[in-house]
């Protein structure tokens, strides 16, 4: 308690203010651009905080990484791209909500689910830690295997319409996921001769591909821009307020998401990319009204952003008692760490405590920063999005595409890959097949591979060995979850196939 | 008076031509230099280079961009120097060893080939370690090799990657106490303190760097290195326990065949430099320093080669 008042009465300087300020807003800018993510952000920032003190550097980075995640909200919202793997799930209402003339509501509504739940993500570091910590390690390659598997039942629920096009979508990704040196093994796949393919297609080149280009070849065919110009917009100050009624009279779905995000965020693997995509499949499950779900409601966009956020802090529990990075951005705080002569373990917490405290509270201060930051920032960048008429737009964000995608490897490579991935996902979208299925599959794909063969290898000597993928109750009740959730979305279809349910009717544009 | 004025003239011009050739050796480097890392932000190579960078800048008197180039384990980034990066020393590239002696050996196309490269230096290595839990049933590497020869197959290690520095010990070790055991390899290090904590597997075949950051929750059987580690002076080496195996990691970095000499020797000086400036940063994490230059280089990659290569070959 006294380390934690220290680490308070530490970070209640104004420099610490600035640094949080200024890493958070330039955070919020990164990861708004495609292709510019979180992961990156801070690769950039790293050198600068050398000279700094080993605080400040942290604080620095833990804003950043905070306003980059939210930051992904904006371009999900605005223009049906998710700035970052982890605003996936914002597009699927937030983007129909900004075509209703809503997108302010809808970036309000994520700023406010991502300051809370980078609070609780915070809270949950704080507290839980070292119990949590244990939690993470229980994750072996059997469980990792059901953890993808569970993901991968998502598709059924991301393709409102027609579960077969959903999958086919998934099976598209899980294809693509083999490219390249296998995870395990090492072995070169599909590569056709061609080495620079060893590295497989990055999942951020994927996903700018098959959102971003597929929207500005619609934005171009329409001969308009997206978005609508009128809406609640100027009425700033009575939205809010009405916003904020709607995102916390639902209770349940923050709390749900926020436990759901934390979950995640431990697993080692998993990461940012599945938090929210999860979320927002329980979001939609539980609620009401499942239908109304991807056609622009605010409880899809909150159960997105809150999980994705309490990921920030959460994913930093396995990095700090365990030295296990949860997402690719936490790699570089740990190496921040070792750079600073700080090993993670229960050091951190008895002997550098101050200091560990110190960062942890800088991201709740963070996360509190991005109300200020977020709303201003959002007023002005919609105001900049409808002002801009789309023969300007389009040109201007495929240049950041086409930028964003090259800096992500120093790779030309990359950038063909994204534009034919970018190509090929109009013609799908045009039968039907969404983008979000097809990442799913890409994201999963190799984590149940990995995790599948990892499994095996162990079991060599065993006389059946893929009953080593049962092996223990954690494997048992996520194999028996991936049943459920196969169960619950094959069920309706069966109903509605026997004529007892009304055919739901398809969405034709927007995702899913 | 004429021949005074030829000679005179003939002095001058070969005078400026020398000191234009000095000003030329001397002119390296006179913009930036890419350091190209093959792998992700936030790993071993990348935590050395971000040591080495202000001091190389300050060496050299120009910056020096960390530049990032991951996949394929590297392969992706040496392929692509490979085929265009110029030999004026304004990039190079971090090597491994031996992942870039396994992946030509493995891949039919690995796209590129060692061959074909000026090793500047090999500035440090990471031994290899074997690294249990601590409530691990296996006090030393007898107890373990003990169980696995009575039980073949049964021992699981953990390990980064495929025909890695990890993975090619660990086949010597099979090797050497004629035992059997089973390799799991991981994506990298990332995931292998969980894979211990959770007892996911029965030990890890991994860097000394990891068993000093898990100090307190493992216990390392043994380090593949020549002398002990400074980082865990209680750790006995193969060697001691009976077994030659001495291996691991080595990093350095690397230009285009055909850069000039001198421009190869002033990056090797500038490396040796920083070396010895970041010392006491790098060996409490596990880093053994190396100033592995010149002739040395082929010396030391013949001879890991050698070591290796039956073991790839059988492995095939």
């Amino acid at each position: 308690m006294e380390m934690l008042l220290q680490a308070l009465a530490s970070l209640m300087t104004f420099e610490s203010f600035i640094t949080v300020l200024v890493g958070v807003s330039a955070g919020l800018l990164i990861g708004s651009m495609p292709g510019l993510t979180a992961t990156m952000a801070l690769a950039v920032l790293l050198p600068f905080t050398f000279s700094m003190e080993a605080l400040q550097g942290l604080i620095a980075l833990g804003a950043v990484y905070m306003g980059s995640i939210y930051g992904g909200a904006f371009t999900a919202i605005l223009i049906n791209t998710p700035g970052t793997p982890s605003s996936i799930a914002t597009t699927f209402d937030g983007y129909p909500m900004a075509r209703q003339g809503k997108a302010f509501e809808a970036l309000t509504a994520a700023t406010l689910a991502s300051v809370v739940g980078g609070l609780v993500g915070v809270a949950f570091l704080l507290i839980l830690a070292p119990p949590l910590a244990r939690l993470a390690v229980a994750f072996g390659p059997a469980e990792m295997f059901w953890v993808a598997m569970l993901g991968l039942t998502l598709v059924a629920s991301l393709s409102s319409g027609s579960l077969l096009k959903g999958m086919l979508g998934g099976c598209i990704g899980m294809l693509l996921s083999t490219i390249g040196v296998s995870p395990v093994g090492g072995e070169t796949r599909f590569t056709f001769g061609f080495p620079p393919l060893q590295g497989g297609i990055e999942l951020i080149v994927a996903l700018i591909g098959l959102f971003v280009i597929p929207e500005l070849l619609t934005m171009a065919a329409e001969g308009k821009g997206a978005l609508p110009r009128e809406g609640k917009f100027g009425k700033r100050e009575a939205s809010i307020r009405q916003v904020a009624r709607t995102v916390f009279s639902k209770p349940v779905n923050l709390v749900r998401s926020c436990l759901i995000g934390q979950i995640i965020a431990i697993i080692p693997g998993a990461g940012g990319n599945v938090t929210s995509l999860v979320a927002y499949n329980e979001a939609r499950r539980f609620s009401k009204d499942p239908k109304s779900f991807g056609k622009g409601n605010v409880e899809g966009i909150v159960a997105s952003e809150s999980s994705n956020n309490v990921m920030v802090a959460g994913s930093m529990i396995p990095l700090l008692t365990l030295g296990i990075p949860g997402a690719p951005p936490d790699a570089i705080i740990l190496g921040v760490l070792l750079l600073h002569g700080l090993r993670p373990g229960l050091d951190l917490f008895t002997e550098t405590g101050v200091l560990t405290n110190g960062f942890i509270l800088s991201m709740g201060l963070a996360a509190l920063m991005l109300l200020p930051v977020g709303l201003l920032g959002a007023r002005l960048i919609h105001r900049i999005v409808i002002r801009t008429p789309y023969y300007f737009m389009v040109p201007c964000i495929a240049m950041v595409t086409i930028l964003g995608t090259f800096s992500l490897r120093n790779s030309l490579l990359d950038v063909a890959i994204m534009l034919t991935l970018g190509c090929a996902g109009y013609f799908l979208r045009l039968i039907g097949i969404h983008a979000a299925p097809i990442v799913l599959g890409l994201i999963l794909g190799g984590i149940a591979e990995q995790g599948y063969v990892q499994t095996m290898l162990a079991a060599v000597t065993d006389p059946i060995p893929w009953l080593r993928l049962l092996s223990n109750t954690l494997s048992k009740v996520l194999a028996a979850m991936v049943l459920l959730g196969v169960a619950t979305a094959l069920v309706p279809i069966w109903l509605q196939r026997s004529g007892r349910l009304d055919k739901a009717s398809p969405d034709k544009r927007g995702e899913p | 008076m004429k021949l005074l004025t030829t000679t005179l003239v003939g002095a001058v011009s070969s005078f400026s031509l020398l000191g234009m050739v000095a000003m030329a050796q001397a002119d390296y480097p006179d913009s930036s230099i890419d350091y190209v890392i093959p792998f992700d932000p936030g790993g071993e190579s990348d935590v050395t280079a971000r040591f080495q960078e202000p001091i190389l800048e300050d060496i050299l008197g120009v910056s020096v961009n960390v530049v990032h180039r991951p996949g394929g384990g590297g392969a992706v980034a040496w392929s692509e120097f490979q085929n265009s990066a110029e030999p004026d020393g304004y990039e190079i590239i971090g090597v491994n060893i031996p992942h870039i002696i396994g992946q030509p050996i493995q891949r039919s196309d690995a796209g590129f080939d060692t061959e074909n490269w000026e090793i500047i230096t090999f500035f440090h290595s990471t031994p290899n370690a074997l690294i249990v839990p601590a409530d691990s049933p296996f006090e030393t590497l007898d107890d373990l090799v003990e169980y696995a020869r009575e039980n073949p197959e049964t021992v699981t290690l953990g390990g980064s990657g495929t025909y890695s520095a990890n993975h090619l010990d660990m086949l010597r070790l099979e090797q050497e106490a004629d035992i059997e055991l089973t390799y799991i390899p991981f994506t990298g290090t990332g995931p292998l303190p969980g894979a211990l904590e959770g007892g996911h597997v029965t030990g890890v075949f991994n860097y000394t760097m990891l068993g000093v950051q898990m100090d307190d929750s493992v216990r390392v059987l043994a380090v593949a290195s020549e002398e002990r580690v400074p980082a865990l002076p209680d750790v006995p080496t193969f060697q001691e326990e009976g077994y030659d195996i001495v291996g691991g990691a080595y990093r350095g970095v690397a230009a285009p065949a055909g850069t000039p000499d001198e421009i190869v020797e002033t990056l090797a000086d500038a490396f040796s430099e920083a070396n010895e400036r970041i010392t006491d940063e790098q060996e409490p994490l596990g880093f053994v320093m190396e100033y592995i230059t010149g002739d040395e280089i082929d010396e030391v990659i013949d001879m890991l080669a050698e070591a290796y290569g039956p073991i790839l070959e059988a492995a095939e």
